[in-house]
């Protein structure tokens, strides 16, 4: 299917096939990284901006990684060292980024919505790589990614998200793009945790951990944040551990091939413990390989790639 | 002076006036009305011929924010007058959450004073209920009322302290006027930005629930039941406070209420692209919220349409979402919003519509000179257009604020003129 989006705001915005478009071109140069010379030409000649208004590592990470092996230009801006502290307003910053000709900035920002209104304000493409509670959709991408090298076709595919759903823009990223392409989607987790409505969006939510996952092809787990101990959202992590956390034991009586995903970072014995984390079910580490092929696929495809040529991905 | 407006469709509903005739003005009072023509002797300086247009009382709106003092690059007593007569609104009620707030009889005065100068609309302050806005100690309401005051609020804040709200609600008693409260639990809404549901759920933005208005409505209610003080419960938003407040009017509770234009039109899923105009506290809520807001405007719950006029420049709405004031903007819109989604749409009738714009409105501020075109009432008119159509264009408006989520409405509903004591103010 052909791309003719400018920017990469959220899985909501794109249909099934463009999802899919996302994922084929991901699976050509998945390969690249495989090289001993990890590099090919298709941004040549490309700026692009990582502009990251929340501390991150790996997500910074692999885009900066996926640029470079594309051969594009990168600017990191550190948000710390830059005009936000003399109380430049986002549109102000962004917009003198884009008098440079900017083709790309990947950016994350506390705000939800933050991505979308600069693409309505710039014509540089705009990458989100994370807004507030709103969405995450590279990071979703490479969950369905990692899901289909696994599964093949996810049609009634049946996928649990665990955890923080309220706060978390992994889990609705997760959401648009698995139910779009035909996956049955649990959101498990303490009523605190569930927003409002949520079924809503198609998805399907339980209280229940282990009933949730009893017939489930996979499993994300996801961060619980420390600081929502406080707000009396649950009353402690050893409770969240013991109700909501994967350990050795509660695996034994779930499919013995059920796929277990988290978008890192872990906080070993919350979420999951470490036999679990490190186990056999786990794709963790594969999450993060996938995550260089999707988001080059991603900076290709917003950058006007329609269709990849040889010559895209030669030495 | 006098003038004689002949032609018109006059449409009164505190008479259930309804039908071409005549009205006289003398003096900056209405003189005479009737049905048909008017008699052949009388005689007039000026005549004005309404033929094809609607002859109401002038608007009354119970809720703006005029920004002055304080707060002149979003809006002024002048510009806001202005918007104010262009929209058909003879008579505002503008909120004290100015800089410095009207917490004092000199600031009473500073209006009065420069609303006399512009000599647009008249303008009728609210005063606060606690000194700075704070909540923490009663404002000297006496001497508000004194300098003319028409109510008390601390607007935009909630009085949170149920103490003070049973002390403000016994205090008023002496004076009749309403106390006003935005209802709002600020521990529930949280930081919320906008209406609590699925919309919020999807996009990623922290909810305000219903909720946190209808626990404070409730408490209003109660308090007002036991101290027999006036509450007007401002912009209710919410099915369950529609009908909580219709219970207590049932109960002989001392309670009015309004509903502004845009949470009787819009709801929360209009906030798909994040555009700030769409933001407001309270928040657009669900349809259901808004189906049973039009209900309370049919069945006589709510007793006005009030705009909650609010300006703000485009450095507080040009911004990300999280971070943009809330508040749109009301006066030159409300009349052919209303008009266009809910009488044309057969939702509300027009004599509804006129009465709470006019005559509910005037009885929630205790006047019987306003809101009516009955002889001895003041000369405050209307002359509209209902038939021809319109596009709602920002750029156009009075006020010095553009933040509308009306821009581009295809509309029907214009003031044609609107007359103040007995002078036109506005002509279009």
């Amino acid at each position: 299917m052909a791309w003719d989006k400018k920017d990469l705001l959220g899985l909501e915005y794109l249909s099934a096939g463009e999802i899919l478009t996302v994922l084929d071109t991901a699976r050509s140069f998945s390969e690249v990284s495989t090289r001993s010379i990890k590099k090919v030409p298709a941004l040549r000649g490309k700026t692009v901006v990582n502009l990251f208004y929340e501390a991150s590592t790996r997500t910074r990470a692999s885009f900066e990684l996926a640029e470079k092996r594309l051969s594009a230009d990168i600017v990191n801006m550190n948000v710390a060292t830059s005009s936000v502290t003399k109380g430049e307003t986002l549109l102000d910053t962004v917009k003198n980024l884009c008098a440079y000709q900017i083709d790309v900035i990947v950016i994350r920002h506390a705000m939800s919505g933050a991505p979308m209104y600069l693409a309505r304000n710039v014509e540089s493409s705009i990458v989100n790589a994370g807004d507030g509670t709103h969405e995450h959709p590279t990071q979703a991408l490479l969950d369905m990614y990692t899901l289909r090298e696994k599964l093949g076709d996810l049609r009634g595919r049946k996928v649990a998200i665990v955890g923080d759903i309220a706060h978390s823009r992994v889990a609705r990223s997760n959401i648009w793009g698995l139910t779009k392409l035909g996956a049955r989607v649990t959101v498990v987790g303490p009523p605190t945790l569930i927003p409002r409505e949520i079924e809503q969006m198609g998805v399907e939510v339980s209280y229940d951990l282990e009933a949730a996952l009893k017939d489930a092809d996979a499993v994300n787990m996801l961060r619980i944040q420390r600081e929502r101990e406080k707000l009396s959202l649950f009353p402690s992590l050893r409770e969240y551990a013991k109700l909501f956390g994967l350990s050795k034991d509660k695996m034994a009586g779930l499919p013995a091939g059920i796929i277990v995903m988290h978008p890192g970072p872990i906080n070993r014995g919350v979420e999951l413990s470490a036999s679990v984390a490190d186990g056999p079910n786990s794709v963790i580490l594969e999450q993060v390989t996938n995550s260089l092929a999707v988001r080059m696929a991603v900076l290709f495809l917003v950058t006007g790639g329609t269709s990849l040529h040889p010559e895209h991905l030669s030495a | 002076m006098t003038t004689v407006i002949r032609n018109g469709h006059l449409l009164d509903p505190a008479q259930r006036l309804d039908g071409l005739g005549w009205l006289h003005l003398r003096d900056g009072v209405i003189a005479g009305s009737g049905l048909g023509q008017p008699p052949a002797g009388i005689a007039a300086d000026d005549t004005i011929d309404a033929t094809g247009l609607l002859v109401s009382p002038g608007f009354i709106d119970l809720h703006c924010h005029l920004r002055e003092p304080g707060e002149e690059s979003k809006e002024s007593i002048e510009s806001g007058c202005r918007a104010a007569v262009a929209g058909g609104f003879t008579s505002v009620c503008c909120m004290p959450n100015t800089t410095p707030p009207i917490d004092h009889a000199a600031i009473v005065k500073l209006i009065h004073l420069e609303a006399q100068r512009v000599n647009l609309a008249n303008v009728f302050p609210i005063g606060t209920v606690s000194r700075n806005r704070e909540g923490k100690e009663l404002a000297d309401i006496g001497e508000l009322v004194k300098a003319g005051v028409v109510g008390v609020s601390d607007d935009g804040n909630p009085v949170t302290d149920a103490g003070l709200m049973r002390c403000v609600l016994e205090y008023t008693r002496m004076f009749g006027i309403p106390v006003i409260d935005h209802c709002e639990d600020p521990m529930l809404s949280n930081f919320g930005v906008m209406n609590e549901g699925v919309h919020s759920t999807r996009l990623g933005l922290r909810g305000i629930p219903t909720a946190c208005e209808d626990v404070m409505i409730s408490r209003d209610l109660i308090l007002a039941g036991y101290t027999g003080g006036r509450v007007h419960i401002a912009h209710v938003s919410t099915a369950l406070g529609v009908r909580m407040i219709r219970d207590a009017k049932a109960r002989g509770v001392r309670v009015t209420c309004e509903a502004t234009p845009h949470h009787l039109t819009l709801t929360d899923a209009a906030l798909g692209d994040y555009d700030t105009n769409f933001k407001m506290n309270p928040p657009l809520r669900s349809e259901a919220d808004r189906v049973a807001l039009i209900e309370g405007l049919a069945d006589g719950t709510i007793d006005a349409i009030a705009t909650d006029h609010a300006p703000h420049s485009a450095t507080g709405k040009d911004v990300e979402f999280d971070q943009a004031a809330n508040g749109i903007i009301g006066l030159e819109t409300a009349l052919p919003v209303v008009y266009t989604k809910l009488v044309q749409e057969h939702k509300l009738s027009l004599a509804r519509m006129v009465e709470l714009l006019t005559s509910g409105p005037a009885r929630v501020l205790g006047t019987q000179a306003k809101g009516t075109l009955e002889p001895g009432a003041d000369a405050d008119i209307v002359l509209w257009d209902a038939s021809s159509t319109w596009i709602i264009d920002a750029t156009a408006f009075r006020s010095k604020s553009r933040n509308t989520p009306f821009n581009g409405w295809a509309v029907q509903g214009k003031a044609v003129r609107t007359i103040v004591a007995g002078e036109t103010k506005h002509k279009a």
